[in-house]
């Protein structure tokens, strides 16, 4: 497989906003409601006869609808493109794939960027404060309203893939099979405090001027972009990262000031910089919120196997990479140890790779061989051609 | 899948009640498991180390867990399956004594096979040349062989009984003959048999697990 062929610039087969009437608010696990509620999303593929081959995917923290599509403010090819696509683990030739933007977001789903209905104006801090399971009930919504009585598939990595376990908790009766690629049942302590210096950052930019800043016409850039490239460390490892810039620099010798002297400066600045043309500061506060707030324990008396019990005709699949310390393999190994304990029937690979956390969207042939493999015999199992 | 299939699991296939519940510790790409499917319809999981057999699992579609049967079996619940299966890997576990007795929690019977020390050959081998036995069931020289607990028949029955476990049935295993079922106390079968395969079970039934609730792992 070579990196990037644009082959899935065509297969986007639908998507757009779906707006839900006045009548169909979302409750959130905070109490509030959110109303009304629009979810932007995109479909490749199309609904077999017997509406079977439904898979959804779900996105990442920053991640958006753009599973497959170039995406309009980038240009770049979507996020998944290397792994949705004819003859890639997830097929539009015979599956039918949504990803929908969470709530929360900023890419056309409502988040702190939509107009609040009873102001007039955008939510800003005055949005509710949403969580995994708030995300997971909007897509419930969707799916009901595209159609679709079962889910062949819910696969996510990272944050979807704890989408796809708050699926499995909720609504197993609508799930054939679960992917989770990445992830984790909870945020450790060590998540929590990287979100929490990310936020700092946003909210310490005067630009950011209390949440409000869209009415002011400013942007809490700067912060934004520190959140990014503190995040973006994570993502990597640190074999990765002495991989592609050891303390290579970017030009010939120091500046003996504060200039990206280094590759990696440079390129982390890179990263902040290009963050911050097509994500929102506030989205950003609420998503790492919803994962901070993330216990799928916590939500079942504090065993985590209480979660699964009703999910046992559901095949899982869990994932993890070796040189993740975000997510680290023990977390995944947690959630295949509740998936038995709950009676479940539980696959479990750890696909060694020295990439990190980002080995999820990367080229990864033990990943592609190990997702093609499971999706290849459910949907045998499922009865699909 | 091959046509032939090999003499140990054509006796693990006559061993397993169908529909059953079994784990297959050491399921390597999933053939046995496969077969049990197949041709019992069970419920199979697999625990696998090798990512190659992890994938090729996977692709057979069984359930199948990348892990270590020394360090893993911990992830399983009590009585979560009727059968646990560990094919000709006790010797090359660090604590055979621990496994076994993890495989007889998680399962109600387990079905162990095991290579016999005490077989003829092997005595030959050390009694005539003095040397590290190199024979069809041990084929790999002293300094590569994964098998660091070594056992004689004898041996492994001292062991179910000082475990308390009972030996429902046991068959001497060769390969290209099939299995011939043995009294594994009687001392000849210590010289005569090159493999052994034991169906066991406790003689004190644990409580089987209400169905896996949770609070198995608080």
């Amino acid at each position: 497989m070579t990196a990037q062929v644009p082959i899935t610039a065509g297969i986007e087969t639908g998507g757009g906003a779906w707006r839900f009437p006045a009548d169909r608010p979302l409750p959130l696990d905070s109490g509030a409601t959110l109303c009304p509620l629009e979810i932007a999303y995109k479909t490749y593929g199309t609904l077999n006869a017997t509406r079977s081959n439904a898979i959804l995917v779900c996105h990442a923290l920053t991640g958006d609808q753009h599973l497959a599509s170039a995406h309009p403010i980038t240009g770049k090819p979507g996020w998944w493109d290397l792994y949705v696509g004819p003859g890639r683990p997830l097929d539009p030739e015979r599956h039918f794939i949504i990803c929908t933007n969470v709530v929360g977001g900023c890419m056309g789903t409502t988040g702190p960027a939509s107009l609040d209905p009873a102001t007039g104006e955008a939510y800003g801090l005055k949005f509710p404060v949403i969580t995994i399971g708030d995300m997971v009930r909007a897509q419930a919504m969707l799916i009901e309203a595209l159609g679709i009585p079962t889910l062949f598939a819910v696969v996510g990595g990272s944050m979807g893939g704890m989408q796809a376990l708050q699926w499995a908790a909720d609504y197993p009766e609508k799930l054939f099979s679960v992917v989770c690629i990445g992830a984790a049942a909870r945020h450790s302590a060590q998540n929590i405090a990287f979100h929490e210096v990310g936020r700092q950052a946003i909210m310490a930019d005067p630009n950011w001027c209390g949440g409000a800043y869209l009415k002011g016409g400013v942007r809490p850039e700067k912060g934004l972009a520190v959140a990014r490239m503190a995040a973006h460390i994570t993502y990597l490892s640190e074999a990765a990262l002495q991989r592609k810039f050891g303390r290579e620099l970017q030009r010939d010798g120091l500046s003996w000031g504060f200039d990206a002297d280094f590759q990696v400066e440079s390129y982390l600045r890179h990263q902040g910089a290009s963050f911050v043309d097509r994500f929102d500061a506030n989205s950003y506060l609420y998503i790492t919120r919803a994962l901070d707030y993330f216990d799928l324990a916590a939500q079942h008396g504090g065993v985590l196997a209480e979660a699964f019990v009703k999910a046992r005709n559901v095949k899982f699949c869990v994932l993890s990479f070796s040189s993740d310390w975000l997510y680290p393999t023990i977390e995944s190994r947690d959630i295949v140890r509740a998936l038995n304990g709950a009676g479940c029937r539980a696959s479990f690979a750890e696909i060694q790779t020295d990439k990190g956390h980002d080995a999820f969207f990367l080229e990864e042939p033990l990943l592609q061989q190990t997702l093609s493999g499971f999706m290849a015999a459910q949907a045998q199992a499922r009865g699909l051609a | 899948m091959t046509t032939t299939i090999r003499e140990d699991f054509a006796e693990i296939l006559k061993l397993v009640r169908p529909s059953a519940r079994v784990l297959d510790v050491g399921c390597g790409e999933g053939e046995l498991l496969e077969l049990l499917t197949r041709e019992k319809g069970v419920d199979g999981q697999g625990l696998e180390i090798s990512p190659e057999g992890v994938a090729a699992c996977l692709g057979r579609g069984l359930a199948v867990v990348q892990g270590d049967g020394d360090r893993d079996l911990d992830h399983f619940p009590t009585q979560a399956f009727d059968y646990a299966i560990l094919s000709k890997t006790l010797q090359q576990m660090r604590e055979p004594k621990h496994v076994l007795s993890e495989l007889l929690r998680i399962a109600g019977q387990a079905v162990v096979s095991v290579p016999n020390f005490g077989h003829w050959k092997v005595r030959w081998a050390l009694l005539s040349r003095g040397r590290m036995p190199e024979t069809g069931a041990l084929p790999e020289p002293w300094y590569s062989t994964p098998n660091i607990h070594l056992c004689t028949l004898r041996d492994f029955v001292s062991l179910c009984d000082a475990l308390d476990l009972r030996i429902d049935a046991c068959a001497s295993l060769a390969e290209g003959r099939s299995a011939r079922p043995i009294d594994p106390r009687q001392p000849l079968e210590n010289w005569r048999a090159e493999t052994a395969l034991f169906l066991l079970s406790r003689k004190a039934e644990p409580q089987p697990a209400a169905a896996a609730r949770g609070g198995l792992f608080e």
